[in-house]
């Protein structure tokens, strides 16, 4: 299936081929990512972000303007109409009318797949709730394969929130899909992957282990992907407090790390990663970060029908 | 010769519908699936916890001049796998079918998810699932990807 017209809701919904199409594509708009290539001219993007967000929606603001195509937006639903009481619904069917492509972040989970249900155009899925955070996934992805050279057969580790963080979760996801050697899931027991999200790495063979010890396992990794833990997760501040420490990357925890690590970030960023890990050989966040405009571009390209 | 007394606790029906092998206990969450509330005017007979070879104990509904769909009796597979459906015309049985869990079941029960978007109030949406499991049952919401076990179901339709 090509991406063209495609709605772009969860990482799972694509192959490895095309997700390595995409990255090919991302490449190439590098070239372009700080001047400016007119795939998408005379076309709109809508970027409905009914939850804050500032890095994802100017990263698709750029990408999109780097295509030569314009933006209509609005940030947090009470800048709308909804703060009049709209629904969901009616807001898209709005959007749908005026634009060639929507791009949505929500705090209900579903809520993408019910707004593709609702609009002709395609809907990309800029986070909805805890469960998808596709576009993410993909810049994930394209940062190890840039940077490392390849997918498959890697020692990765997932840190943080894996219950509710859906950047965490779709890495999960889509780094199952590239055959891990191992899957090391660090994180407080109560936030421990879904049970859906198990029966998926059982579904797929993964070989993965579940442990509260970042320390125990920092040697094998040769990447390693943070999240935070949050403090409002955990009902009693106390336990917080008792754990926090486990979940923090810092020279010593990294004394004992591989020299090849790559440690990944989605950002914003608070404490999980000391500031002294940002000169280190294995700090690829900013880089990371970086990468979300080439790989929006090409991703908008490819749907839209700027790239074939 | 007529039957013992004991296996004709309610008479037979001329035209309608037998709902046999009913899980003992669980017929009136089959009449709530099946919206039937006593109120339509039709003849509706319930039994519950008699005997039954196959299940040890069972209950059996029955309505009177009302044929059900299968699409209709398909949504009480949700609670009631082993249910049996007869369509009864003039007092002899025209058609026997085992009830069918369908792959998706949509618009029967709702997602216990309060983060889903298919509980916002005043949408156009009907909630959907995906059968992962039929025994125990398994369901798997198609909007907010979390599953639902046989207890959210039954906690639904009490």
């Amino acid at each position: 299936m090509g991406f063209k017209g495609r709605d772009i809701i969860a990482i799972t919904d694509f192959t490895p081929d095309e997700l390595l199409r995409l990255f090919n594509v991302a490449k190439e708009m590098e070239k372009y990512s700080k001047s400016r290539i007119e795939l998408l001219k005379d076309k709109i993007l809508a970027l409905a972000f009914f939850e804050p967000s500032t890095r994802t929606m100017f990263s698709f603001q750029t990408a999109m303007q780097r295509l030569g195509g314009s933006v209509i937006w609005f940030s947090r639903a009470e800048a709308i109409s909804i703060a009049k009481g709209e629904n969901l619904a009616d807001t898209i069917r709005m959007l749908n009318s005026y634009a060639n492509a929507i791009v949505i972040r929500h705090k209900y989970e579903g809520a993408a797949a019910f707004a593709a249900e609702v609009a002709d155009v395609p809907v990309i899925n800029a986070g909805d709730g805890s469960q998808h955070h596709p576009t993410q996934a993909m810049i994930d992805l394209y940062t190890i394969w840039r940077e490392k050279g390849k997918l498959e057969g890697l020692n990765i580790g997932v840190l943080g929130d894996l219950r509710y963080g859906r950047a965490a979760t779709s890495f999960i996801y889509a780094t199952s899909m590239f055959k891990p050697r191992k899957l090391y899931l660090i994180s407080p027991e109560l936030l421990r992957i879904r049970n859906e999200v198990r029966d998926y790495l059982d579904s797929k063979g993964i070989d993965y282990v579940e442990t509260t010890k970042l320390d125990e396992v920092i040697g094998e990794l040769e990447v390693l992907y943070v999240t935070r833990v949050q403090k409002e997760r955990f009902p009693d501040p106390a336990e917080y407090e008792k754990v926090k420490g486990s979940y923090r990357v810092d020279l010593k925890v990294l004394s004992n790390a591989r020299d090849d690590l790559m440690i990944l970030h989605p950002l914003p960023r608070v404490d999980e990663i000391a500031l002294e890990v940002d000169q280190t050989k294995y700090a690829y966040y900013f880089k990371q970060a970086s990468y979300g405009v080439p790989v929006r571009m090409a991703l908008l390209a490819l749907v839209m029908g700027g790239v074939e | 010769m007529s039957k013992p007394e004991k296996e004709l606790i309610v008479s037979k029906i001329k035209n309608g519908t037998v709902i046999d092998h009913i899980p003992a206990g669980t017929a009136l969450q089959v009449l709530n699936i099946l919206g039937i509330t006593g109120r339509e005017g039709y003849r509706v007979a319930l039994v519950m916890n008699v005997e039954s070879v196959k299940l040890g104990k069972k209950d059996i509904v029955k309505v009177e001049n009302r044929e059900l769909k299968t699409e209709e009796v398909n949504k009480i597979a949700l609670i009631a796998p082993t249910a049996t459906i007869n369509i009864i015309r003039d007092y002899k049985v025209v058609k026997k079918v085992k009830v069918q869990l369908q792959d998706i079941i949509e618009n029967i029960i709702k997602c216990p998810n309060p983060n889903c978007v298919s509980n916002l109030p005043r949408e156009p949406l009907k909630p959907k699932f995906r059968v992962v499991e039929r025994t125990p049952i398994k369901l798997k919401c198609l909007y907010c990807g979390r599953y639902i076990t046989r207890d959210d179901i039954a906690r639904q339709l009490h």
